[in-house]
């Protein structure tokens, strides 16, 4: 793990000088504000029940669908396509560094662009003088949530890169991907064939992995490991099949 | 790892890509400090037995040791002693030289300190200390292969891989990237691929070449000449009759010495013919003689002429361009 430090620093300084990075800081951002905005005119119609951070948090998936592929499609495609892959990877370092240190990459930019959704809770909180906005605890709750459940999402798009030298099927398998993981297990969890007995160990584990769900009880304050785990045990199965993939497109290329 | 063992030692190297065999059974050595031509059609195998070398591509079967290292089993040791720069010579687009050279060396493993200096030497040693601050995506093709030499002999390694290293220069170019070459004659070990054949005749202690996965001919290229060409080869432009009585007057001279092509008479009379002789010795100054003083022929010049690599290189992979390229062998057969 000698190397990771010097990809790490070197991938986030190249996300950092690449343009295409502050195009979807900049979409990401309006489409934030936009639901931000629109979240407050609600509240501004009629009361609710909930403070407006966990509405907020609850259309996250939104922005997630485009900017974990966007992150992401890039890191191992491109260097494949170029054909850079080869020349780091005859350098002394091994496929595991290389991986690791461009997944925390894209996982560091990600929580920065998601860090920066911070900036609207603190407008709403200087400008509206009124501390009843803000709830600390979903806040946290939604942040710590964005921050655990990033992980796998990050992982299964470098996972996707890893699988093509191009950047956009990258791309598109990544969106799939992330699609099936936070709708696709919602959508799943509705259906009524479920409630069969015989289907009883398949509802659990859709109730278990149900992102909505996990959501829902990190911005109530609580803080299951089990849920926890999910994303951990997701990411380290989504970064070891990324690592299995660059070496098997090896042999086989 | 003991520095008697030489840089390189391929024993029985085969490569099987899904069915189609790449390299079929290698096997060649490199000494320490010799630069060593790696020459073959496309296709031949040359960039896959040196992805094998560097340790990038696994091998079907066979043993590969750099300086006493085997790759298969020490890959991770075997990166810290090769330089490598691979086919077409893949960088970053958008990253400086200085930064592209300065992240290759920390991943080589060179301390902070001595980076930086080790940066000037090789950016002055390239030529490109004009342009260590542009972005490498903007540079001509001649920086970009610079900047792809420069990085692999930025952590002196002991053996470097090249492969074409000269493709697409101009001739100016070609020659600074030659002499490069040679000044790293002695201190490392250099195996480049070229199909700019003159490049590596001049450059090359020893030639290796490879046809269809085998190799087919290997030794210095003044020997490979020799042996694959067991005859010498005169030019020799001369007017008179040289249908009738000039075949009488060489067999006279040398059973062996025939005309083997013979050239249409120029405006003064004079024409071109290639002689052959089995005898390898110079047959040049008794031809001569035997010539000028014969009154029926008038010599303008006589020269033994040697079979550059390039008719080696045609003759022993000439049966491969039969199977392979059928159209073209046409045209390259004389």
């Amino acid at each position: 793990m000698k190397h990771f430090t010097t990809i790490l620093s070197h991938e986030i300084r190249m996300l950092l000088v690449s343009a295409s990075t502050y195009i979807a800081a900049f979409l990401f951002l309006a489409v934030m504000g936009f639901i931000f905005s629109g979240v407050l005119e609600e509240y501004n119609a009629a009361a609710q029940d909930t403070s407006p951070a966990s509405v907020f948090f609850q259309l996250y998936w939104l922005p997630v669908f485009f900017m974990v592929p966007l992150l992401t499609m890039k890191c191992l495609a491109e260097e494949r396509r170029l054909g850079t892959l080869e020349t780091l990877l005859t350098a002394p370092v091994t496929t595991t560094e290389v991986v690791l240190g461009k997944y925390f990459a894209s996982y560091f930019l990600y929580l920065l662009l998601w860090a920066a959704t911070g900036g609207f809770f603190f407008i709403l909180n200087h400008f509206a003088g009124d501390s009843r906005f803000i709830d600390l605890g979903p806040l946290l709750g939604g942040y710590l949530f964005i921050a655990v459940s990033g992980l796998l999402y990050v992982a299964v798009g470098v996972f996707a890169s890893s699988l093509t030298r191009n950047q956009a099927v990258a791309g598109i398998f990544s969106f799939v991907m992330v699609f099936g993981l936070i709708l696709g297990i919602r959508f799943i969890g509705t259906r009524e064939a479920l409630n069969m007995d015989s289907l009883q160990s398949l509802r659990a584990l859709v109730d278990y992995s149900n992102a909505a769900r996990h959501l829902e009880d990190f911005t109530r304050g609580v803080v299951d490991t089990r849920q926890i785990l999910f994303y951990v045990s997701g990411t380290v199965l989504a970064l070891i099949f990324s690592i299995l993939g660059v070496e098997a497109k090896l042999i086989h290329s | 790892m003991s520095d008697e063992s030489p840089a390189i030692e391929v024993r029985d190297l085969v490569k099987i890509y899904s069915g189609h065999t790449a390299v079929s059974k290698i096997s060649f050595t490199v000494a320490r400090g010799e630069i060593l031509g790696f020459l073959g059609p496309n296709g031949a195998g040359k960039s896959t037995t040196m992805r094998i070398l560097t340790g990038y591509l696994p091998a079907t079967a066979g043993e590969v040791l750099v300086c006493g290292v085997p790759v298969a089993s020490r890959s991770d040791d075997i990166k810290k002693l090769i330089g490598y720069m691979p086919e077409n010579n893949p960088l970053p687009e958008d990253m400086r030289v200085s930064e592209y050279l300065h992240y290759r060396g920390r991943l080589k493993e060179i301390s902070r300190r001595k980076l930086g200096p080790r940066i000037d030497e090789v950016l002055e040693l390239c030529d490109l200390t004009r342009v260590r601050h542009r972005i490498i995506g903007k540079l001509s093709k001649g920086f970009r292969q610079r900047v792809g030499i420069a990085e692999a002999i930025l952590a002196e390694p002991p053996v470097i891989i090249m492969d074409e290293p000269t493709i697409g220069l101009d001739p100016h170019q070609i020659i600074i990237v030659r002499n490069l070459i040679a000044s790293l004659r002695g201190r490392m070990t250099v195996i480049i691929s070229s199909h700019i054949l003159p490049e590596i005749e001049t450059t090359c202690d020893r030639v290796i070449i490879v046809n269809q996965g085998r190799v087919v001919a290997s030794g210095t290229p003044a020997a490979l000449s020799r042996e694959i060409f067991n005859h010498s080869r005169y030019e020799l432009e001369i007017s008179g009759d040289t249908a009738a009585a000039l075949p009488a007057e060489l067999a006279r001279l040398d059973p062996s010495l025939a005309i083997t092509r013979t050239g249409e008479p120029d405006a003064t009379g004079f024409r071109k013919l290639t002689l052959t002789s089995a005898r390898t010795d110079d047959l040049c100054e008794p031809l001569l003689r035997a010539l000028a003083n014969d009154s029926r022929f008038r010599v303008r010049s006589l020269a033994q002429s040697r079979p550059s690599l390039e008719e080696v290189f045609l003759t022993v992979t000439k049966r491969g361009w039969d199977s392979v390229d059928a159209p073209a062998s046409a045209t390259v057969v004389k």
